[in-house]
């Protein structure tokens, strides 16, 4: 609803009120990362000594392995079944328990991590004495079993996150599907094409920017996930989430804003450069289907 | 043609496709609200998990247990809070002062989100494209950044000594530092600034839909902008803003990370009182009930949510 015009004065004033709230507090944890004072809030004089901790911090570090090995794989499982629910939806027309399914799919964006976290740890709990973990005389399957649920760890919190980014992934595959022309993949139906190839070699493409964006929002939100991954983790388990909340609980400490620095900038090249790369290859395909439309037409 | 074809080869693999992810939501999602359910009725024990069977096998005999005390526990103190005076009451009834805080400052959050975030929305689906794209950007930067870390650096802003205070003594509006964190207005200003960017896009997909020929239309009939906004902008954003005060207020009862770092113990969310009761306190069946009374509470805007979702999606086709 662009109107062709710049925006008047006022509200170009508001704008800058706006995104200063935004970046505000973000711009002071940047500047007191270089601070030479233990006192967060003091300005000692430039310094790099708090990366320097952040470095040698084993702690943090055995943490932050953890935690991208999760959102690696939290991401990519969360894409895969992400992508099938939003087709279900987008494409599938009604079906049998379809407003259930509706809601389960977005219920967990809402939905307080709290109650997902404590009604999953149950889940796990309640698997763990009906396999009989910890017993000797298991069989095959409950030794599977155990060995995935047996106690909380990397796996109870990688299906945790997972069902949390699902909901995210399925929105974005199911806004995008909307969006685009049916036609390609009616044509390639005519054509004889079986629905699974069709699915990989027409629908895929087509969607591939929605689904970059719901494996990295995915990452992002695993890799941030405090309360789910509270109730998930066990003892052996500490996730980079549960050091910084526990580091701050201790106190203000110029690590973490060293770590935030660090985050920061890594995110804000992350999200320049792919917009960057998905402007042009959005360009690029609208040319081509542009193309292809005229040549039909002709 | 088309349609032959897709009955002729949909069906098979259909039931398969929906299988996958229907059966994942319904195993790790939807199943796991019956344990809550139950073991809010188990009664809590010193062992490996923290609670008694609710079934037990005794002499050949099924016998099943339900305890109601965790419940009663909370629905005395809602007797407590009637009866006593307001102070005592408030000191006792830790649960009900818990679901009052955290209801009255989602609520207050999801206005103030509208109120902030609906002129940014508004300004980027007007502005032109090139820019549109840039400023969603810088919207969705500080979403990207860690939330944790968002909240921490709150806490170096609004503390004592911290900059805020800092800047406001050197201006000289204050002469000795004012009291900021730990206190709702500190809570209340986290969870805005971290809620935002849920207003805004909600906003911003319901706005930028809206077709520009009506506004050239109204302008073009006499209409005044602000005639303009009330009568024509505000009620076809409606979806729109449905959809963010969800976004926003469902989630935000159940807050614990802002409440824990930003109301230090002064400002006691229900979600912090979940969760003492699950860490600290062992108390697993007390937790259950906590969650099933706050999912009884948010039930109501999650259907309701739930159905206009449904039928907007049922709209645009």
């Amino acid at each position: 609803m662009s109107n062709g015009k710049g925006m008047p004065l006022s509200n170009k004033i508001y704008m800058a009120l706006g995104f200063f709230f935004l970046y505000a507090p973000i711009v002071s944890l940047v500047i007191y990362s270089f601070n030479e004072s233990r006192l967060v809030t003091v300005w000692g004089g430039f310094s790099l000594k708090w990366y320097q901790a952040l470095f040698n911090d084993s702690a943090l570090l055995a943490s932050a392995s953890l935690s991208f090995k999760i959102a690696f794989l939290s991401a990519t499982l969360a894409v895969v079944l992400g992508t099938i629910a939003g087709l279900v939806l987008a494409r599938f027309g009604r079906f049998r328990g379809l407003s259930l399914f509706a809601g389960m799919t977005t219920a967990p964006m809402v939905m307080p991590e709290v109650i997902v976290g404590l009604s999953m740890l149950l889940l796990f709990v309640a698997l763990q004495s009906a396999l009989g973990c910890g017993e000797e005389s298991a069989g095959l399957l409950a030794r599977i079993g155990c060995w995935a649920f047996g106690e909380r760890g990397m796996v109870t919190i990688w299906i945790g996150h997972t069902t949390l980014c699902m909901a995210y992934v399925s929105v974005l595959v199911q806004s995008r599907l909307k969006e685009i022309d049916q036609s390609l993949e009616d044509a390639a139906m005519d054509l004889g094409c079986p629905p699974f190839k069709m699915f990989f070699v027409i629908t895929v493409p087509v969607i591939s920017q929605a689904l970059v964006a719901g494996w990295m929002l995915s990452f992002t939100l695993s890799l941030d996930d405090y309360v789910l991954t509270a109730f998930l983790s066990g003892p052996g388990s500490t996730t980079m989430p549960q050091w910084i909340f526990s580091s701050i609980r201790l106190g203000l400490t110029p690590e973490i804003n060293a770590l935030a620095t660090i985050v920061i900038a890594m995110v804000t090249v992350f999200v320049v450069v792919s917009n960057r790369l998905m402007l042009s290859a959005q360009a690029k395909r609208d040319k081509a289907m542009q193309m292809a439309v005229a040549g039909k037409a002709g | 043609m088309m349609a032959k074809l897709r009955a002729r080869f949909l069906p098979k693999g259909r039931t398969m496709v929906i299988g996958i992810p229907y059966l994942w939501l319904l195993f790790f999602f939807m199943l796991p609200f019956f344990f809550v359910l139950k073991i809010s009725f188990a009664q809590p024990d010193i062992a490996q998990p923290p609670y008694q069977p609710l079934v037990k096998h005794e002499d050949n005999k099924l016998t099943v247990q339900l305890d109601t005390t965790k419940y009663k526990t909370l629905s005395d103190e809602i007797d407590g809070f009637i009866e006593k005076p307001w102070a005592q009451a408030k000191e006792e009834s830790q649960y009900v002062v818990a679901y009052w805080n955290a209801l009255k400052l989602a609520f207050f959050t999801t206005l103030f989100t509208l109120l902030i975030g609906y002129p940014i929305a508004y300004n980027i689906a007007r502005a032109d494209e090139a820019s549109r794209n840039t400023l969603l950007m810088l919207v969705m930067i500080p979403f990207w950044t860690s939330f944790l870390l968002r909240v921490y650096a709150w806490i170096g802003i609004l503390k004592d000594n911290g900059v805020l205070n800092n800047i406001l003594m050197a201006m000289g509006v204050i002469h000795e530092p004012v009291q900021m964190l730990y206190t709702p207005f500190s809570v209340l200003l986290g969870m805005v600034y971290n809620y935002l960017p849920f207003m805004i896009l909600p906003l911003y997909a319901h706005l930028v839909k809206l077709d520009g020929r009506l506004f050239e239309a109204a302008a073009d009939l006499g209409a005044k902008p602000w005639t303009i906004f009330f009568s024509i902008t505000l009620p076809l954003s409606k979806a729109g803003m449905i959809a963010g005060s969800m976004m926003v207020f469902i989630p935000a009862v159940g807050e614990y990370v802002i409440p824990a770092l930003l109301g230090g113990g002064e400002v006691v969310f229900i979600g912090n009182k979940l969760m003492d009761d699950f860490g600290a306190n062992l108390d697993w069946p007390q937790a259950s009930a906590v969650a099933v009374i706050m999912l009884l509470l948010l039930l109501a805007p999650i259907v309701w949510f739930h159905r206009f979702e449904m039928k907007q999606r049922e709209a645009e086709q």
